[in-house]
């Protein structure tokens, strides 16, 4: 299995889509970095930017990715391998290879000029995120037959997880606007592993003094010890259960 | 060695398997035909076990499959439409197959490997390769790990005269040493000299398998394709 | 209230003015005896040591002077000196531990309803109200360092408490761990200068009901909820220095039910909210810097002919926050980090009006639970909406004046 992963990380590392968006995140982060000499900020400006593009590029790459393989991975079934050996290394492969990019786009800009607990939070999340999107990619895709449908499916469940949630939050918030639902946000925050990641950042930071009564309630979550060990938990089964789910599809799909 | 009963297969709504049920032994040479659609490569791709069978039971060497990965150590296959991740090169490929399938003590059959001469094009990355050469990678690969049994979906779709040979070459030379192996192809004259059995399928059913004698016997044509015209058409 | 340190020197010219000494091995053994011995315009010297006086009270116009800080001790149960004259001068001490009441209020030095007392230069730990002015006039609190260790309000009193007094000076000092910093009710006429006040429990400067003051130059920082302002008139709050207060209901300042009055020159930096006003009018705001704050100014429906002119606003979270549409309030020439408009004119005012309420901002506003998504997305296109098709935020609160770069303060 550890042979597959080697060479699928080999191959997407390769990739000129894998390389461009690491250059990407470089050049963003290293002019988002030198630019702003309040360096907790520009931590700030660039969680901005992580948060729309890590996952993005994750659950499309990924996607594509999968489809393109169809054919090898229909190779690698015809060979003595477990069906989920392989689906576990090509997930293996693409979120190593993915987390190597993000780390080498924003983790080295991010040590050299913002060394410090806001930056390394930064760094975590957008690793966690990486994984997570991968994942998800891969339950979506091990559904979907065609090609074309994949991929907008992946484009869908990132403006879902982007955008639509956070204005059905809103929703929510509006519709029980009567009732105390600082505590329910914690809560419904915990269904999105984007939102989970921007408060992860948001409460390592001075701006999270700025947020208020909602703020504090946060910072008493997410600060504690309890809370960290939930959060933590929660964003690993937002990693383990799509890929879970998708590879119990997976072994009884037809190729 | 290879045997299927009662294999059923749908996709969505449409019967791909009807009720196929055939063995396949060593020292059988089969030519499995059929118009497309027919269910040849769904067939193939059952005994490999990428599609899992509605119903009935295939065995390889007398085990069930369904539970079994083991099994695929004792076949070789060459796929149809060989297609690998873009940026892996020839030498990659082999030395991530060898990893995965070689076996203490085993020689590896390089034949295929040398006579189409891979291993000057090791560093080639896969996306830059023509049709034709992935066609020989795949081939290469098949023979590689010395399995019992052959499974070639269109093998020499695409190659070149002189490779094509080469590759009649070596199924002739496994053939002798008495393994079963089994060739989908649409060009039936390549078949002539190779097969030693015919499956003909059609509309996912298993219409006969015979032995090319009894088939030429009693069509009276020695060429496979007239062979099996004369008898589609004296059967519909 | 200038001339009042001139007054003060003069106090000591009186020509057959005694020295008394009180100490150890000194003519008078404790302070309470020298006090007895003293007239009119004597100065009593203390020498250093722990003395336990009891209520040492001072009813006659003397100078009390320490000698390298001796220690009064309240024994937290007395208040440790109460003066009842005029003219009365207490320098270089260490008082501490006053009694804690929740009927009386015990301070570490009181002033009881007199004129031209001047308390300078003392070091007042763990008392429940440090210094505190009762009804008194023409007084001077300059240089001291006021230090408790409040655990709750409850058992805190002020740092400086001044109750229904006219001209006092407030300069210099150091105030921390009180309930509130400096305390004004009914106070007229007075000025807080250069003092310092930080880490206290709740207001580090609390105004109420006082008329015609100013405050200036001081540092207000780390308090639980800031500075507050209220009913009063008349205020000039010019040179401060207001940051890191925060917390919900933490503010720089919060001004309610405030009118004419000035907040010009003063710095805003990393507070929670930087101003709140309520119920507020005829307040002139001018030549601020507002850095990094989470909301830079929250002016409530409730407040009219405010202005907001020549001000910077720097990495601020939100600038402006309101809760209703009705603006009677002007904003014009303000220097806005956020603008993103042009000035074609090259006259170093941007051609498009700037509009300061952000739409997050007034749904966090109407529902504050939804800072849960502070820095999403859905808050970037929300506000980008807003800005090309205003439909939630006030229409006309905007600046119509924007500076392209900020004013030189």
């Amino acid at each position: 299995m550890r042979k597959i992963t080697k060479y699928v990380i080999i191959d997407i590392l390769k990739n000129k889509i894998v390389i461009g968006y690491t250059f990407l995140l470089l050049v963003l982060s290293f002019s988002v970095l030198s630019l702003e000499d309040n360096s907790a900020k520009a931590v700030l400006t660039l969680l901005n930017i992580i948060l729309i593009m890590v996952p993005l590029v994750n659950i499309l790459f990924a996607s594509v990715y999968v489809y393109n393989s169809a054919e090898f991975m229909e190779l690698m079934a015809s060979q003595p391998l477990k069906r989920k050996q392989i689906w576990f290394s090509v997930y293996l492969g693409l979120s190593i290879s993915l987390s190597i990019a993000f780390l080498l786009g924003v983790g080295v800009p991010v040590l050299l000029y913002a060394a410090s607990i806001t930056g390394y939070t930064l760094i975590l999340v957008g690793l966690l995120l990486s994984l997570i999107f991968v994942s998800i990619a891969m339950f979506a895709v091990v559904r979907i037959r065609d090609k074309a449908k994949g991929i907008g499916m992946a484009i869908l469940l990132w403006l879902y997880f982007a955008l639509l949630f956070d204005g059905l939050v809103l929703f929510i918030l509006f519709q029980f606007e009567d009732y105390p639902l600082e505590k329910a946000m914690v809560a419904l925050s915990l269904l999105n592993p984007v939102d989970i990641g921007r408060i992860m950042v948001l409460i390592k930071t001075d701006a999270s003094m700025l947020m208020g009564y909602t703020g504090a309630i946060f910072r008493n979550f997410f600060g504690a010890t309890n809370g960290q060990l939930i959060t933590s938990l929660v964003l690993l089964a937002w990693i383990i259960i799509p890929f879970w789910l998708s590879s119990i599809k997976f072994r009884k799909k037809d190729l | 060695m290879i045997s299927s009963k009662h294999i059923n297969k749908k996709f969505g709504r449409l019967k791909v398997l009807m009720d196929v049920t055939t063995d396949c032994n060593e020292n059988e040479c089969i030519a499995l035909i059929g118009p497309n659609g027919s269910g040849k490569t769904t067939l193939i791709k059952s005994i490999l076990g990428m599609v899992v069978p509605d119903s009935g039971t295939i065995t390889v060497n007398g085990q069930n499959i369904s539970k079994s990965y083991r099994y695929r150590e004792q076949i070789g296959y060459m796929p149809q439409i060989g297609r690998y991740p873009d940026n892996m090169t020839i030498g990659h490929i082999f030395d991530m197959m060898i990893d995965l399938r070689r076996k203490e003590g085993k020689v590896l059959d390089e034949a295929l490997m040398e006579g189409f001469a891979l291993k000057s094009m090791f560093d080639k990355r896969m996306r830059t390769l023509s049709g034709g050469t992935r066609q020989k990678v795949s081939a290469a690969l098949a023979f590689l790990f010395d399995p019992q049994a052959l499974i070639l979906d269109e093998p020499t779709a695409g190659l070149d005269p002189i490779s094509s040979e080469i590759l009649k070459e070596k199924i002739l030379e496994e053939k002798a040493k008495g393994k079963l192996i089994i060739i989908t192809s649409h060009i039936l004259s390549e078949l002539d000299d190779l097969v030693t059995h015919v499956i003909y399928m059609q509309g996912g059913k298993l219409q006969f398998k015979k032995e090319i004698e009894a088939l030429r016997e009693e069509t009276g044509f020695y060429k496979l394709s007239k062979a099996i015209a004369s008898l589609v058409t004296t059967n519909s | 209230m200038r001339i009042l340190p001139f007054i003060l020197c003069l106090l000591c010219l009186r020509l057959d003015a005694a020295i008394l000494y009180a100490g150890n091995n000194k003519p008078f053994p404790n302070i309470t005896a020298a006090v007895q011995a003293a007239t009119f315009g004597d100065t009593i010297m203390v020498s250093p040591g722990i003395y336990h006086e009891k209520n040492l009270i001072i009813d006659k116009p003397i100078t009390l002077m320490g000698v390298d800080f001796p220690i009064l001790d309240g024994e937290n149960l007395y208040e440790v000196i109460s003066i009842k004259a005029d003219y009365v001068r207490v320098e270089g001490f260490t008082i501490r531990r006053s009694g804690v009441s929740s009927i009386i209020d015990y301070a570490g030095i009181k002033i009881y309803n007199r004129s031209w007392v001047a308390v300078v230069n003392n070091n007042v730990e763990d008392c429940f109200f440090g210094i505190y002015v009762q009804n008194g006039t023409n007084c001077l609190v300059a240089n001291n360092r006021l230090k408790a260790s409040a655990k709750t309000e409850q058992q805190s009193g002020n740092g400086i408490h001044c109750w229904k007094s006219d001209k006092l000076y407030i300069l210099l000092n150091t105030i921390t761990g009180h309930r509130d910093g400096i305390y004004f009710e009914f106070v007229t006429h007075s000025e807080i200068r250069a003092n310092q006040s930080f880490q206290n429990m709740r207001y580090g400067l609390h105004f109420m009901f006082s008329n015609n003051d100013a405050y200036f130059n001081n540092s207000f920082s780390n308090n639980g909820a800031g500075v507050a302002v209220m009913f009063s008139k008349g205020i000039q709050m010019t040179g401060n220095y207001f940051s890191k207060n925060q917390g919900d209901a933490a503010y720089g300042i919060l001004l309610k039910e405030i009118s004419d009055s000035h907040i010009n020159h003063n710095l805003f930096k990393d507070n929670t909210t930087a101003i709140l006003a309520e119920g507020s009018s005829r307040i002139e705001m001018k030549n601020n810097r507002f850095v990094s704050n989470g909301w830079a100014l929250k002016i409530q429906a409730s407040c009219m002919e405010i202005t907001v002119n020549d001000n910077n606003f720097i990495g601020n979270s939100f600038d402006i926050g309101t809760n209703g549409s009705l603006v009677l309030n002007n904003f014009n020439n303000n220097y806005w980090d956020k603008y993103e408009g042009y000035d074609l004119n090259k006259d170093k005012i941007g051609d498009i009006p700037y509009r300061p309420v952000s739409m997050f901002s007034m749904v966090v506003e109407r529902n504050p639970a939804a800072m849960m998504l502070f820095r999403s997305l859905i808050s970037t296109v929300m506000d980008k909406s807003e800005k090309i098709a205003p439909s939630l935020t006030p229409e006309n609160l905007m600046d119509n004046q924007p500076l392209m770069k900020p004013v030189a303060l």
